[in-house]
């Protein structure tokens, strides 16, 4: 069962990951990349980590591709088709894509990984939420402080940034428009 | 809970997905499409991280802890993100990353 | 022991003058900043004869000699213990009486110049620049070591440069800025020369230290050092070289007749009273040195000096530049004092020559910086520099005239007029030591006469030639600088320099002899005679004397072709064989080897500009190509 779980999955994921990135329209490739994250999420579960998974699905499914959806839909015509960048460009990525997979998959299966021998630990929300809180052993509250002033700061530049423009914009040169 | 199948095939599997990231992110001339390949690559870490986790040490919480502030990162990232796109493609009128190659304005 | 410590503010005061016109000069009215210079100028003149005063009369003698006084100094540059440079105030009698000469005839060069530069453009610059002369000059002649006066040798040399090439939109006077300061430099060079080997062997720039009659400087010679000369005499003729460029002897002349180009009252201060005699003056002040060290070093300036007095008057004779026939006249006169100088002798009556000189030096600022400004009333009246363009200004001019006859008088020798008291002076001291250089100086007397009356019947009497607007009396500010000027000429000849200032500061008796004072007026008077003759009226002799002595005429006229001798050998010899290869060197080694190394970096970065692209994607392949190269290496090939 679980076996058959992980191959469906595995094959979600590279097939729409390699999807995401060769198909020539913008919006299935974003709903190629929803999908290779729901099957992430899938593995998640599987992994007994159910708590990144629901955030998973939540933040990155249901939020990160929601905001490139629609940066999509405002920077570009649904149906543009992207004309395919040089054959040239795209097989030199290849190949250095294809021997750094090679390499890393032949690195893999000659190591050999030795597990501990002690106990798992349930991973249950009491439990996440106290380490993320603690300032013990084990515990994440300065990750957890940093992050959150990241997001805050990611936030405020966010929104300084994509704020409509000073007017000194007007007039800078214009690059190739299309 | 180990579920039977080797850690390798967990990794093998984040490995592709990598470099399915970085295929698109030399290939792809949209900006967008250029992000989304690098959320790929961020996802493929957090396999490996929960793999590792659960596979190695499974007494621990770290593996599945990166894996959270990683993915606040890159909801971070892809706000401040987008938010450049928005602003250059309001600028240049393209989000062709070939095209922006000027490092200031 | 009087203090005399406030004359630090002599120099000083044009120092300041000269600053504050020149960094505030724009934002004054041109009028005021006039006022301001000429008000420096005469607190200055004031504190000149105050110090004058004080010096002469109330300081006290040893041995009924004058004695030199270091009123002010500290080091400058200290080098070591030994070599140090200071500045500072000596007074002795001659840069007493300089400071007199200096601020008199600075202060009515600067009242003139107010009339006579107005409306000029850049008048507060002009007396910025003057003030600055004044500065450098009376920095010069109060210096207490060699070196001090080398460094303001050079600033009046700068201040001339500045001052000659004051109209700088003229060419002529941007090229003769720069001939006077070239030739100059060159001359100055020479001095240096001397300057450093005389420090070197006696340990000193001091003066007093230097000119003290039975110090070591002056006892040791410095043994036999080339072609059986001392080490001294070499040093005092490079020393002299200088004076020779600064005073325009023959044969560094050829600056001073072109120097003539700058405004009216520069020549009169600069190119006739006061640097032009700096040289005389240096060879007075290392006089003791000359006298009783370098014997030979004197009888060279006794020989340049009248060479150059001969030649000078003679072209005198020919010029038809009202300025030019001045300066040749300067450079005669100048020559005449290098004269007495040479043949004087340390202390005692043999000490008469070097008071006749100063004598001079003080009687010719007097009415050569008179002339000069007659002169340049006549050129402000008439607008032209060539006599054969006037004649009969007389009416027209009757200030000037008066006084410019006078002034003629003067350098004529003419009894009771100054002049006649100094150069009988010098004709005596040369006729006591060598009777060669007396017949030549005697000769010069009378054509010093001749083409100084020349000069005058041709501008003031002659034929009357018709002018485009009636000449004018100049105004005030022109004609008092030239009333006061002649009192001075009538006056100067009855100070008793012999008693003020002679070799060793003590008291010259000296009287006028008749057996020489007698024929020196005789002959001044017959070449006012001659010029009459030709000149008083419109007359044939002097077309028919050029006619008949056509080459030798045309030789004079042309200076004895000496500028050309000098463009010949720099144009021809030093340029074509010495500075083009350098230049060639220079462009196609030095500059060739920098162009290279700038285009090679220029092609380098030409080609690996590709690489900086600002292409995101193909920065990132390259960082991903190299990251995989590298875990290849470490983890397959570095086993």
């Amino acid at each position: 069962m679980a076996s058959i779980m992980f191959i469906l999955f595995s094959a979600m994921i590279i097939v729409f990951s390699i999807l995401t990135v060769t198909s020539r329209k913008i919006l299935r490739a974003a709903v190629y990349l929803l999908f290779v994250l729901v099957s992430t999420s899938g593995l998640y579960f599987m992994l007994n980590y159910q708590f990144l998974a629901a955030v998973q699905l939540t933040l990155y499914a249901g939020g990160i591709v929601v905001l490139i959806i629609f940066s999509i839909l405002l920077t570009s015509h649904i149906s543009q088709k992207f004309e395919s960048s040089g054959w040239k460009k795209n097989i030199f990525s290849a190949i250095a894509a294809m021997t750094g997979a090679i390499l890393s998959i032949i690195t893999i299966l000659d190591y050999t990984f030795s597990a501990t021998t002690e106990a798992a630990k349930e991973v249950n929300m009491r439990l996440i939420g106290k380490s993320l809180l603690s300032v013990d052993y084990d515990g994440y509250v300065l990750p957890f402080e940093v992050i959150s002033v990241l997001l805050l700061a990611a936030m405020v530049a966010a929104i300084v940034v994509a704020k409509k423009g000073a007017p000194k914009t007007i007039g800078l040169p214009k690059l190739n428009q299309e | 809970m180990n579920s039977g199948i080797p850690i390798q095939y967990f990794l093998i599997l984040a490995t592709i997905m990598f470099f399915a990231g970085v295929y698109g992110f030399l290939t792809r001339r949209n900006l967008i499409t250029i992000l989304m390949s690098v959320e790929l690559i961020l996802n493929s870490v957090n396999i490996n991280f929960l793999a590792f986790n659960r596979y190695l040490y499974p007494h621990k919480l770290e593996g599945m802890f990166f894996s959270l502030f990683i993915i606040a990162v890159a909801a971070s990232e892809a706000a401040v993100a987008i938010a450049i796109i928005i602003n250059i493609y309001r600028r240049f009128t393209t989000i062709n990353v070939e095209d922006v190659n000027e490092l200031k304005f | 022991m009087i203090n005399f410590s406030y004359t630090i503010w002599i120099p000083l005061l044009p120092f300041l003058m000269f600053l504050l016109l020149g960094l505030a000069g724009h934002k004054l009215k041109p009028k005021l900043s006039g006022l301001f210079g000429t008000g420096g100028l005469g607190i200055i003149t004031v504190l000149s004869y105050i110090t004058a005063f004080k010096y002469f009369f109330t300081s006290e003698k040893v041995d009924g000699a004058y004695q030199k006084i270091t009123a002010l100094n500290f080091t400058w540059l200290q080098f070591t213990d030994k070599l140090h440079i200071d500045l500072g105030v000596l007074l002795d009698p001659i840069s007493v009486m300089m400071l007199v000469v200096i601020s008199t005839v600075s202060f009515m060069v600067h009242i003139y110049s107010l009339g006579y530069m107005k409306d000029e453009k850049g008048f507060e610059r002009f007396f910025a620049f003057l003030s600055l002369f004044s500065f450098s000059m009376l920095g010069l002649v109060l210096a207490t070591n060699i070196f001090q006066m080398y460094i303001f040798w050079e600033l009046v040399g700068v201040s001339s440069f500045i001052l000659i090439g004051f109209y700088y939109q003229k060419p002529s006077a941007v090229r003769a800025s720069k001939k006077a300061f070239i030739v100059t430099r060159f001359a100055d060079l020479g001095f240096l020369i001397g300057i450093l080997i005389l420090s070197f062997n006696t340990k000193t720039f001091d003066f007093i230290t230097l000119t003290n009659p039975t110090g070591s400087a002056i006892t040791q010679g410095g043994g036999i050092a080339f072609l059986g000369l001392s080490v001294m005499t070499w040093s005092m003729i490079f020393v002299f070289m200088g004076g020779v460029g600064k005073s325009a002897m023959f044969p560094f002349h050829i600056w001073l007749p072109d120097a003539m180009e700058g405004p009216t009252p520069v020549s009169a201060l600069i190119h006739a009273a006061t640097m032009v005699v700096a040289g005389v003056y240096l060879v007075a002040r290392m006089f003791p040195i000359y006298a009783l060290s370098a014997p030979v070093a004197l009888k060279v300036v006794a020989y340049v000096g009248a060479f150059s007095s001969l030649f000078a008057a003679v072209i005198a004779c020919t010029q038809t530049d009202i300025k030019r026939v001045l300066a040749y006249s300067t450079m005669s006169q100048i020559g005449y004092m290098m004269l007495a100088l040479g043949v004087a002798g340390y202390g005692g009556h043999e000490g008469l020559g070097y008071m006749a000189s100063m004598f001079h030096l003080f009687t010719h600022a007097m009415f050569k910086a008179l002339l000069f400004l007659g002169a340049g009333a006549i050129i402000h009246a008439v607008h032209s520099n060539y006599m054969t363009e006037m004649g009969g200004l007389r009416k027209y001019l009757p200030v000037t005239h008066i006084t410019f006859l006078i002034a003629c008088l003067t350098i004529a020798g003419i009894p009771p007029l100054s002049g006649f008291f100094s150069k009988d002076e010098i004709l005596a001291a040369a006729f006591h030591s060598n009777k060669i250089l007396f017949a030549v100086e005697y000769a010069v007397a009378g054509l010093t006469a001749f083409y100084m009356f020349r000069l005058y019947f041709s501008i003031f009497w002659g034929k009357e030639t018709q002018y485009h607007h009636t000449p004018h009396e100049a105004p005030a500010t022109m004609t008092v600088p030239l009333i006061i000027l002649a009192i001075g000429c009538i006056i100067t000849g009855f100070i008793p320099f012999n008693k003020l200032v002679t070799s060793d500061g003590k008291i010259l008796e000296s009287e006028i002899e008749m057996m020489i004072a007698i024929p020196s007026v005789l002959i001044g008077l017959l070449g006012i005679g001659i010029a009459y003759i030709m000149y008083k009226k419109e007359s044939a002799i002097p077309e028919k004397l050029a006619v008949t002595f056509k080459y030798s005429y045309k030789w004079v006229y042309n200076k004895f072709y000496i500028d050309e001798l000098y463009l010949f050998v720099t144009k021809k010899i030093i340029f074509r064989f010495i500075s083009e290869p350098v230049a060639w060197f220079d462009r196609h080694v030095v500059d060739a080897t920098m162009n290279a190394i700038a285009n090679v970096t220029q092609n380098v970065s030409f080609r690996i500009r590709g690489f900086q692209s600002g292409q995101l994607q193909k920065y990132a392949f390259i960082f991903i190509t190299g990251a995989i190269m590298l875990a290849i290496l470490f983890i397959y090939l570095w086993k």
